[in-house]
């Protein structure tokens, strides 16, 4: 239901195509900031984290952008990156699931929509799994569901803090009960990460919602998000069909979860490994560990 | 009575009915023996209606599923428990009627019962958000199985809804967080969970009571990750669709027994539980009783581990080491 309306709303809106457009007069070194219409120099944007200088809107940066700019040069250590998804029900709307799958793969350089690994952060260790969402919309399926429930059990056995980057429009439904199933997948092995008590923060990207935001996106000890990121269980559209009233202006936007008591804290990209790393050593977790 | 309300596939059978009621009526007013037609009919009309039934699409199944005089939780806990209290409140701020909870015996075993309640009618459905919960619902039966779990009640779970209700309040008050929050403390739990799904398991919002210990269907609910028409809606970008899209998704208990998601499918009175449904709450309650003692047989850490496990294995990837697909179950 929820993917549906965030299809929906994407198709309509375009909502979530928000990038950095090229402007006429440039060969690519140029763009235009979809927010405010700023022109910027690109080298500029990559050096603010891909955040304009003018008004702070964020664009979406893929994951290795993510892990670049996050972790500590070097430190990443992938794991399970070539656990390739299957077309479990032989899955074929318009087109066969195995041929989206192909194109993403051909597109991403991933085999799925999720990387997973340990790295360091301020020089403090740490799991990490981060979404893409140029695969499939971010969509969880088997492959996605089993990489984040192997790093979350890692992180139990090594003692380690977990983050998650959200993105995503929710389970897949290519693999149809298999990706629900993964939901609760996650939320059983962060269960038991949290029962031996450590650390665990998602911080939520835009987009997040569906049934990602019906489990671990939401499971955080501490739960954090970019700034005006969409989050939400439902989409807008149809709620907006069954209210037949206007939503609020940030409906749906971290500043709303925030304002309802759903995030702990707003944290912008460009702040983000250093609010990360003072986090972690407050929870005790000490650097060159 | 009520009139029964007619799903397209059962049409061929209003010929045989007809004919049958006649003649019961001829046989009232005379003195004729009509046993024997009757008979010949009646053995007629239960053929074609197994016959129907055990040709049902995906699509047609759904039909059943929310077929309105389908029996419903509240239906089932008042066919085969003893003793019903119904507990009320999420202890903050509201009770969802779409989300109901109370203790019971079954048998000699008091136990914990949740479920979704969708109504018979118009005015019922209102009533009930058309079993839709919202996240006071999922935080309510959160509490109840907190407490079951602290007096050692198993928890009986109850499938039945199209999804969590979608609204400007219900997003506000965090759906997905209350959902979240079930997910991983159903995990937690210390007593046996089993959960059926009676009729319609719509996504997140049925997984919301769902991390069972044993999770059983019956033969015509259906139980799937998006509505056959969101799903066509999308994928197919065409409504119409939707009755592909059911068959594509896999959502029957045939397919979901193959999946390893289910445990068990019990098998429906011929023409489907709303047709005996005193039948089906006997099959279901012998279910669940034979689920009860062999989960409560085992020590609570198996118990757990042996919950977690099910889910665990749930998935199908490609693994680089072996090379082999693993389409566990
Ligand atoms: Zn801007």
């Amino acid at each position: 239901m929820s993917l549906f309306d965030w299809f929906a709303a994407r198709r309509k809106d375009q909502f979530v195509g928000k990038v950095i457009q090229e402007t006429d007069e440039s060969d690519g070194l140029w763009g235009k900031c979809p927010e405010c219409g700023q022109v910027v120099y690109r080298k500029d944007l990559l050096t603010n984290a891909n955040v304009c200088n003018n008004c702070g809107h964020h664009n979406r940066i893929n994951c290795e952008e993510r892990i670049k700019l996050l972790v500590d040069e070097g430190s990443f250590k992938p794991l399970n990156k070539n656990l390739s998804p299957l077309d479990p029900l032989g899955f074929k709307d318009r087109r066969a699931y195995a041929d989206r799958l192909r194109e993403s793969q051909a597109s991403t350089g991933m085999k799925d929509g999720v990387m997973t690994g340990l790295c360091q952060v301020e020089d403090i260790s740490l799991a990490l799994a981060v979404m893409d969402f140029r695969f499939m919309g971010g969509s969880m399926g088997s492959v996605v569901g089993e990489k984040i429930t192997r790093l979350v059990e890692k992180a139990t056995s090594e003692k380690l803090p977990l983050l998650i980057i959200c993105a995503s429009g929710g389970a897949r439904m290519q693999e149809g009960m298999l990706s629900l199933m993964q939901m609760a997948k996650i939320s059983g092995a962060l269960e038991r990460h949290r029962e031996a008590n450590h650390l665990y923060m998602p911080l939520l990207t835009h987009p997040t919602t569906g049934g990602v935001t019906a489990s671990f996106a939401m499971l955080g000890d501490l739960i954090l998000a970019e700034p005006k990121a969409l989050i939400g269980f439902a989409g807008r559209r149809v709620i907006e069909q069954t209210l037949r009233e206007k939503l609020p202006e940030n409906f749906q936007t971290a500043e709303y979860l925030l304002e309802h008591g759903f995030v702990d804290k707003i944290i912008p990209r460009t702040q983000l490994r250093k609010t990360l790393g003072t986090l972690l050593t407050l929870h005790g977790y000490q650097k060159g560990k | 009575m009520a009139r029964r309300y007619l799903l397209e596939f059962e049409k061929p059978l209003v010929e045989l009915e007809k004919q049958i009621e006649q003649i019961r009526e001829l046989a009232r007013d005379s003195e004729v023996d009509v046993s024997q037609q009757l008979l010949q009919l009646e053995t007629l009309a239960a053929r074609r209606r197994d016959e129907i039934f055990r040709a049902l699409t995906p699509a047609e199944k759904i039909q059943v599923a929310r077929h309105p005089q389908r029996p419903s939780t509240l239906d089932f806990i008042q066919m085969f428990c003893e003793d019903w209290i119904e507990l009320h409140g999420d202890r903050s701020c509201s009770d969802d009627s779409a989300l109901v909870g109370g203790i019971a015996r079954i048998d000699d075993k008091a136990v914990m019962l949740i479920g979704q309640q969708k109504g018979r009618d118009t005015k019922e459905n209102v009533a009930r958000n058309f079993g839709m919960a919202k996240p006071g619902g999922y935080r309510k039966a959160l509490r109840l199985m907190n407490h079951a779990d602290r007096f050692n009640l198993p928890i009986i779970c109850f499938i039945d809804t199209p999804g969590a209700y979608a609204g400007l309040l219900a997003e506000e008050q965090g759906q997905g967080e209350a959902i979240a929050v079930n997910l991983r403390e159903m995990f937690r739990l210390k007593v046996p969970i089993i959960a059926t799904v009676i009729g319609e398991g719509g996504s997140g919002g049925a997984l919301g009571i769902g991390v069972a210990d044993k999770l059983l269907m019956f033969e015509h609910s259906v139980y799937t990750v998006a509505s056959p028409e969101a799903c066509a809606s999308i994928l197919w970008r065409d409504a119409g669709k939707a009755p592909e899209a059911a068959s594509a998704l896999k959502i029957t208990g045939t397919d979901l027994l193959s999946l390893g998601i289910v445990d068990e499918v019990i098998k429906e009175p011929s023409g489907g539980n709303n047709w005996a449904p005193l039948q089906a709450g006997e099959a279901l309650k012998q279910a669940l009783l034979k689920y009860l003692m062999e989960l409560s047989a085992l020590p609570v850490q198996t118990l757990r581990d042996k919950r977690y496990e099910k889910f665990r294995r749930i998935g199908s990837f490609l693994e680089p080491s072996t090379q082999e697909g693993q389409l566990i179950s």
